[in-house]
């Protein structure tokens, strides 16, 4: 994929290749820095700090070696961590990011639709019980399998409703936007209160997806890994479909200049509607996703992910798929690192990568060239 | 009178009327109404009308949208808390602790401010939504400076206390057994008009601010920012300055509602919550008008204490009915005021304020 970041130029400078290839880097690279982090960390011995450590580099590679061998178990699970959970923020960011890039919409209300994706598949998954504790993995993942349709299902519908009902009033007013966005997503948490009752709801994995796979004395959570396949084969098939199908090409089209497309004679609000109720069933199905991920359900559990989405669509460049996967990967990352090498500072490290990000590319990673001011 | 408004009077004579109550009941309170609570109440309202109204110069003046509104707040609020933990009781640790809030809060909203304004308006609203998530969920982390989750409890200098005795009114009788006036003035009466004169001050400054050239051109560019920037006005300059100064006025108010309550914590001043109050103050009682956010935060703090009574009673006599008790739960009042919320952005956009001005 690195290369074909790249081959769309003609004749690149060395440091043209690498600018264009560097979102793409920037992953394994923060791979790296956190292995780094916490090789550090772990290199003081007994009653030693780390700040004597770091002032006498002769004793660097005494440590180095072991303390690399300490902690490279547990940095593969955290990598495997930070990966699902960048795959998740990834399904409900990827929706947000369409639906500004094609019609300059902003919605705030999209975590609405993660919190009750997950009140609709814990309440399927909950009917399902008894699929849900047999020991067999096909019938465990046909229950999961059925939450994340029956929530897809309810959460485009429900899409549907917010883009006809909410949103289409106010079309080309952000500020309006805004505050009815908001609005909805108070109406919709209060809806969930009323429909499933204000106590969180625990509950737990499938039997089978339950616990860890250990491969030479590195743990492997079985539910991160389906997380990361799950989050994969979504980007996959939205590369897919963007790419190589027409009404991928149009929405592709519609991102770069949504007028030239309509002047073509495209009806862009049909495509629009579509992307918008893709958008709020992705966003349903990352809700399952996380739900059975922390394994407790909140209705203000999306309001508090939209932390996260944002800063994932900002830094990968509003309106770029590409880009919101890369900052949804990264995100994950960075948060599982710092939260294995300073707990406290976890959520704050977000805000550090988006500042950093910032810096270097205002609009983000990968934002469609045509900026728009307000 | 004209000039202490600015020349920007409610507009308007039920507009005119329910503000000049509004004063009068918040000038009188201590000694109209009985009862902390209900002076408690009073208080709560006078710094919610600068908080609301500070938050209008940024949506109603200059269209921006920040969710980080409460954050600044919040870092006036724990300033007192944290000088008057540390300096020890007295007026100068208030003094020290008010500067520094508001410092605090001009530097961080500059730092927001360069980072997001500079290249587009909308991430703004993203932006000072995930700064103030995280800033919150620091503060209830950083337990051993900020006291985490319980907050903070401090002592204030003395002459502000309920135990303090500052005299008693002058009384005198109007005919018969009619006698106006007697009452003690304790030191909690003296802090209430503290907060007062300081909400007063403030609101009457921000009247000042949105009507000099300054707030014009913020006008010009919420209408058109296009054409403000081709006339010569630099929309990024005017837009962080904007932010700058409503985010040290709400830090003042932050600084105020310390004082009063003797306390901070994460949920009385930093919680998404209280963003959404404030929303929906600016929005309902009508954006672009400070009179807007006047009757937006008295509306929203009676409907809170008294919107919930009726609705209880609601329910329960609804209570055979499918669905209906559970709509009507005194918990779902914020279903109700969302849906109040979104009907006036789509029909009212400019509030009731400006609905009532319209009819003029």
């Amino acid at each position: 994929m690195t290369g074909t970041a790249a081959a769309g130029l003609t004749a690149p400078g060395a440091g043209a290749r690498i600018g264009a290839a560097m979102p793409w880097l920037l992953v394994p690279l923060l791979m790296l820095a956190g292995l780094l982090a916490m090789t550090v960390q772990a290199m003081p011995g007994e009653g030693e700090t780390l700040a004597a450590l770091l002032a006498d580099p002769g004793l660097w590679p005494l440590r180095a070696p072991a303390a690399l061998e300490a902690v490279l178990a547990s940095w593969v699970t955290l990598t495997l961590a930070g990966l699902a959970m960048g795959m998740m923020v990834f399904l409900m960011a990827s929706g947000l990011t369409l639906i500004f890039g094609l019609m300059d919409v902003i919605n705030f209300g999209h975590g609405a639709f993660v919190s009750l994706g997950a009140f609709v598949g814990v309440s399927v998954l909950a009917a399902l019980a008894g699929w849900m504790a047999a020991p067999s993995l096909p019938l465990n993942l046909a229950a999961v399998g059925a939450a994340v349709l029956a929530a897809m299902a309810v959460t485009g519908a429900a899409g549907y409703a917010f883009e006809r009902v909410i949103v289409r009033p106010v079309y080309g007013a952000h500020l309006k936007q805004i505050l009815v966005t908001v609005g909805g997503l108070i109406i919709a948490e209060q809806l969930i209160y009323v429909i499933w009752g204000p106590a969180e709801i625990y509950i737990s994995r499938p039997e089978m997806l339950k616990g860890a796979m250990v491969f030479g004395g590195v743990a492997l959570e079985t539910y991160r890994l389906l997380a990361v396949a799950v989050g994969l084969a979504v980007f996959a098939v939205m590369g897919a479909v963007l790419r190589l199908t027409r009404i991928g090409l149009i929405v592709r089209a519609g991102v770069q200049d949504g007028e030239m497309v309509e002047a073509l004679g495209y009806r862009l609000r049909r495509v629009f509607i579509g992307v918008f109720v893709t958008g709020s069933a992705l966003a349903g199905l990352g809700g399952v996703l996380w739900a059975l991920y922390q394994e407790v359900v909140t209705a203000h559990m999306g309001a508090d992910l939209m932390v996260l989405v944002f800063v994932v669509v900002i830094i990968g460049g509003l309106g770029s798929v590409t880009g919101c996967f890369l900052g949804a990967l990264m995100i994950g990352l960075v948060q599982n690192y710092t939260a294995f090498v300073e707990p406290k500072l976890a959520l704050v490290s977000t805000i550090a990568v988006l500042v950093l990000v910032l810096m270097w590319r205002p609009t983000g990673m990968l934002a469609r060239d045509r900026g728009r001011q307000s | 009178m004209i000039r202490l408004l600015s020349g920007d009077g409610p507009g308007g004579r039920l507009v005119s009327i329910a503000v000049l109550a509004i004063f009068l009941s918040l000038a009188f309170a201590p000694f109209v109404f009985e009862g902390t609570r209900a002076l408690d109440t009073a208080a709560r309202i006078c710094v919610l009308i600068v908080l609301a109204a500070s938050f209008d110069l940024l949506l109603g003046y200059a269209g921006i949208v920040s969710f980080a509104h409460t954050m600044f707040f919040g870092l006036g609020a724990y300033g007192v808390a944290l000088s008057s933990l540390h300096m020890g009781r007295g007026f100068e640790a208030l003094a020290a602790g008010t500067a520094a809030g508001a410092g605090a809060a001009a530097v961080l909203a500059l730092v927001i401010g360069l980072f997001s304004l500079r290249v587009r308006a909308i991430f703004f609203a993203m932006i000072t939504l995930a700064v103030a998530s995280a800033v919150a969920v620091l503060v209830s982390q950083l337990s051993q400076i900020t006291g985490g989750e319980d907050g903070l409890t401090y002592r204030i200098p003395r002459a502000l206390t309920a135990a303090a005795d500052h005299g008693t009114v002058p009384a005198f009788a109007i005919g018969g057994d009619l006698v106006l006036g007697g009452q003690r003035i304790t030191g909690k009466i003296a802090n209430y008009y503290l907060v007062f004169g300081g909400a007063l001050l403030l609101f009457l400054l921000m009247l000042r601010l949105v009507n000099s050239p300054f707030g014009r051109v913020l006008q010009a560019i919420r209408e058109n920012d296009y054409r403000a920037e081709s006339i010569g006005y630099s929309v990024v300059r005017y837009r962080i300055a904007i932010s700058v100064i409503s985010a040290v006025i709400a830090a003042l108010a932050g600084s105020l509602f310390a004082i009063w309550l003797r306390y901070v914590g994460p949920d009385t001043t930093l919680s998404f919550e209280l963003m959404i109050d404030i929303l929906l103050m600016v929005v309902i009682g009508g954006m672009g008008t400070l009179w807007g956010a006047v009757i937006g935060a008295v509306l929203l703090v009676l409907a809170q204490s008294y919107l919930r009574d009726v609705m209880g009673s609601a329910a329960e006599r609804m209570a055979d009915l499918p669905l209906l008790p559970q709509l009507l739960d005194p918990d779902r009042w914020l279903l109700w005021l969302g849906l109040l919320f979104v009907l006036s952005v789509y029909f009212f956009p400019s509030g009731i304020v400006g609905r009532l001005r319209g009819r003029r």
